[in-house]
């Protein structure tokens, strides 16, 4: 069993690197990665689970990384939006209109990346069970549902 | 030479690629390890007399670099008013209001020090109610109104008593309308308030530098603005005043007050001018930070038999909150536009900002045209019903025209109004209106469509300005610089596109300079009002006729000609009668050189400006005046399936037609029409603030403060009507608030038609309708 207290010199596997952290037991996987990696791409709406827009992958899941303290990702593969790479979706989203602001983008992004390897076929029932996690203020989701459909099969 | 247009086309916002994939930085992704922290406590009683407040505790905690309350550099703040202390001092006046501030080394500590700060509090009656601010004997919440100095010239509070403001119309002869009128409807309506909900929440950080500059990095719309109110609080210099907004995550009016900024200013002086970061959480965004205003009305309409609308008389009563911030102002913006896009030729309207013990409020997405929307368009349904009249002909009958005026008397031209009957008629085919307002399902199901007009002008400042620079690259590109904040709805690349279309050449070729810095950008007045293309964009025009000026001018000399026989396109000036004579743009950039050596010319700068024009203040009896440069116009229609068992029901459609002029990007302008329905059925469906007896607020998380999410949306249309404004940049009228504004008042039209009950009161959910349907006579709470 992991036993930490205090300021901890960790590892943790991000976008394919294994990086070198320094976290307290009580740090979010949100506040890590923005605070000492710079992966501002995930972004703080509501520290409460309730937003989605600090998601990123961890061994290819969705996970809203405001929930998860940066301990337990230990040992686990994470996905921030910064290790993805001109992939369909990213396109998708600008082709459709996808975001207006941009805020919450990173964090739907991620999950229909994630929706896009788990459920390459997914029906339309599935994706709204999927991306209702997430919050966006500025389009009519509309514009979401069309960029996600244009890239599954 | 050929030119491809890059004005009507669907261009993607320039930052879209950082901002799929996540490189786009908002101004909370910039914290530096110099930066300290502050965390607000904030007032968990309505209204109280603070009676102390004990930080010795606090103080001691680790980390710990400074506390503040209000007594630490006491100052009134407020753009109509100065009413509102940043933090409070002696009294509370809102559930949420900073009384204390703790700056630390870190987040963290500064959250665990405001835990230890005592605060004690004698509680003071609470005014929950509209109608309760109104009473003669009501208690006040603020007793030194009298004293208050009020900068603007709008402003007219009513001492001793708790009205904040007022506007009134008085147009024609309400009295003899009503007396001549067939039919007299008198209805009461309500809209709560609400919250902004950016994505993003507010946040700040301020520095005070040892030679004097004082640094404000935030999330606004309103940089500019900032440095004006903190000139004037505190008595800075503007010429040492800098703020910096990069991208905004969102904003919907709600940042363009002045807020965090204050405080983030006093902190940092608390501190030696240290860098002080003020982030709001999730919670405090929504019970701290100013709010959308909730309104009650009182509507009487009076019309013809057949359906001409004679007179309309009005009272509404708007909920500003503690302070009055930007409230007065929304009940003018109510009062102007009360009628909606119909020729009423009589009209008596009274609109009154008032002081509760509720949040105080800012702009919202509509400026208040949401809530004078909602009445007139359910008075216009009940009305139809009334006279038996179809509730789309009724619309058409009564559609403002040319030659007509608004409550304010001013003139309504296609230039500056456009085509409500044109829009009314799209709306009909684009929805089917044709085959009934109700169609019965064979499931017993029934599918209702209700419809809603909209107008709405800028209510903005008449002295409002503009600025625009353009420089050219050495490799023929244009570089662009403008004050206005990219919140969203891509105003960085509208801007570019006209650029772009004004110099015949390839939006590719046209560089937005994505943030705002108040030292470096010319004077944007705010990006608030949907007017950002329409004052950057004139500038934008005179700025590039600046850079053709100055192209054709150098390019006479190295052509040999007059500037007169030159044109410009395609990043060329060249010879009119004879294209194949020309130079690049990149080769008079930065001045000509000649191939022997010598040079001539200079970097090529150009600038351009803008300042509303014509705008009058209203006449403070009759209401008489001009309150901005045109008027957007609109038709919406929603439709429901309705399940008159459980009283429940499905969004299936929402659409929009709207005439603002010429569309200068339709993709962006289809996205921004439907975001604005969607935040419309929100506040029509589900959003609402909920105070308890004692007036503290009860759903401020995301959690219990429900948003419409993914799958809950109906389909959206979206149409457009494109009569041209003739001052506007290549004839383009604001559009960017507008989808919101009638889509409560049709979503309320269609349950009541389908349910046969009147929903007079947002937002309408099964509770309410099975409430108004059953009596809710086995409501067991």
């Amino acid at each position: 069993m992991l036993k930490i207290s205090g300021n901890t010199t960790l590892v943790l596997n991000i976008n394919g690197e294994d990086r070198e952290i320094i976290a307290k037991p009580s740090d979010t996987l949100l506040y890590t990665l923005r605070n000492q990696l710079g992966l501002t791409g995930a972004k703080p709406g509501c520290e409460n689970g309730d937003c989605g827009a600090c998601t990123v992958l961890v061994d290819d899941w969705p996970i809203k990384s405001c929930l998860m303290l940066t301990v337990e990702a230990l040992g686990k593969k994470i996905t921030t939006i910064e290790g993805l790479n001109n992939i369909p979706i990213q396109k998708a989203f600008i082709e459709n209109w996808g975001f207006q602001c941009g805020y919450c983008t990173s964090g739907f992004i991620m999950v229909c990346h994630s929706l896009s390897i788990h459920h390459p076929d997914a029906d339309e029932h599935t994706i709204e069970e999927w991306l209702q996690s997430n919050l966006c203020r500025c389009t009519s989701y509309q514009e979401i549902r069309d960029a996600i459909n244009s890239i599954l099969k | 030479m050929g030119h491809i247009p890059q004005i009507g086309i669907s261009i993607p916002k320039k930052e879209s690629w950082n901002k799929v994939t996540g490189r786009a930085k908002y101004n909370g992704d910039h914290i530096t390890s110099d930066t300290l922290h502050a965390r607000i406590l904030t007032s968990t009683h309505a209204h109280a007399i603070i009676k102390s407040i004990d930080f010795t505790k606090a103080e001691k905690s680790k980390g710990v670099q400074g506390i503040i309350t209000g007594d630490y550099l006491p100052v009134l703040t407020g753009s109509i008013i100065e009413d509102r202390p940043p933090i409070a001092k002696d009294k509370v006046r809102y559930f949420g209001e900073p009384i204390a501030v703790v700056i630390a080394n870190t987040e963290g500590e500064a959250s665990y020090a405001i835990k230890l700060i005592d605060v004690e509090y004698e509680p003071l009656l609470v005014i929950n109610f509209l109608q309760d601010a109104m009473k003669e004997d009501s208690i006040l919440i603020h007793e030194k109104l009298s004293q208050y100095h009020h900068p603007s010239v709008e402003a007219n509070p009513q001492f001793n008593t708790n009205i904040a403001g007022s506007t009134k119309i008085r147009k024609g002869d309400v009295h003899k309308a009503f007396n001549d009128s067939y039919i007299i409807l008198e209805h009461n309506y309500s809209l709560p308030q609400s919250d902004h909900s950016a994505m993003e929440t507010r946040n700040t950080i301020a520095e005070i530098l040892p030679s004097g500059e004082v640094v404000i990095n935030t999330s606004s719309q309103a940089p500019f603005a900032i440095k004006e109110e903190l000139s004037k609080v505190f008595g800075l210099s503007k010429s040492k005043l800098i703020v910096r907004t990069p991208l905004v995550g969102g904003a919907f009016g709600g940042k363009a007050t002045v807020q965090l900024e204050f405080i983030a200013y006093i902190a940092s002086l608390a501190v030696g001018g240290r860098k002080v970061r003020i982030a709001n959480t999730r919670e405090q965004d929504m019970f701290s930070s100013p709010a959308k205003i909730g309104v009650d009305a009182k509507i009487k309409i009076g019309a013809t038999e057949d359906g001409i609308i004679r007179a309309l008389e009005a009272t509404y009563l708007v909920d500003c909150g503690a302070y009055s911030d930007t409230g007065p102002r929304m009940a003018k913006a109510i009062a102007s536009s009360c009628t909606g896009p119909y020729n009423i030729e009589n009209v008596y309207c009274d609109a009154f900002a008032l002081y509760t013990n509720h949040i105080y409020v800012t702009s919202y997405r509509g400026f208040g045209h949401v809530a004078a929307t909602f009445p007139v368009e359910r008075s216009i349904d009940k009305l139809a019903i009334a006279l038996n009249m179809d509730p789309l002909e009724l619309r058409l009958k009564n559609a403002i025209r040319e030659g007509n005026t608004t409550p304010t008397q001013s003139k309504v031209t296609l230039s500056n109004t456009g085509n409500v009957e044109e829009c009314i008629n799209k709306l009909k085919t684009l929805i089917n209106w044709e085959e009934g307002q109700v169609v019965q399902n064979i499931d017993d199901t029934i599918r209702a469509k209700g419809m809603a007009c909209f107008w709405k002008t800028s209510n903005s400042a008449p002295d409002a300005i503009s600025g625009v620079i353009l420089k050219l690259n050495s490799d023929g590109g244009v570089d662009v610089n403008f004050g206005a904040v990219e919140i969203g709805p891509g105003m960085k690349t509208a801007i570019c596109q006209i650029v772009a279309e004004k110099m015949k050449m390839d939006i590719n070729k046209v560089h937005p300079f994505m943030e705002v810095d108040t030292q470096i950008s010319p004077k944007h007045w705010k990006t608030v009002a949907s007017m950002t293309t329409f004052m950057a964009g004139n500038a934008a025009i005179k700025a590039c006729e600046s850079i053709i000026k100055q192209l054709k001018s150098i390019g006479s000399i190295v052509l040999r000609c007059t500037p007169e026989d030159l044109d410009v396109a395609n990043q060329k000036v060249f010879l009119r009668d004879d294209p194949s004579v020309f130079i690049h743009f990149k080769d008079l950039a930065h001045g000509y050189k000649y191939a022997d050596g010598p040079s001539i010319g200079g970097e090529i700068i150009g600038h351009g400006n803008y300042i509303m024009k014509h705008l009058v203040p209203l006449n403070p009896e009759t209401g008489q005046g001009k309150t901005g440069p045109s008027i957007t116009v609109g038709a919406q229609a929603v439709e429901i399936e309705y399940d008159p068992v459980k009283y429940d029901y499905r969004l299936l459609k929402a659409a929009t037609i709207i005439d603002a002029g010429k569309i200068i990007n339709p993709g962006a302008a289809k996205g921004l029409l439907m975001g604005g329905m969607s935040m419309g059925l929100g506040l029509a469906t589900r959003e609402e603030f909920v105070y308890n007896a004692q007036g503290q607020l009860e759903n401020s998380s995301l959690r219990t403060y429900k948003l419409i999410h993914f799958g809950e949306q109906p389909e959206y249309l979206v149409e457009f009507v494109e009569t041209e404004q003739i001052d506007a940049p290549f004839g383009a009228r604001g559009l960017a608030e507008h989808g919101i504004i009638g889509i409560p008042a049709a979503l309320a039209n269609a349950i009541s038609i389908a349910s046969q009950a009147d929903f007079d009161t947002l937002p309408i959910s099964p509770e309410t309708i099975w409430k108004a349907k059953t009596g809710g006579k086995y409501d067991s709470l």
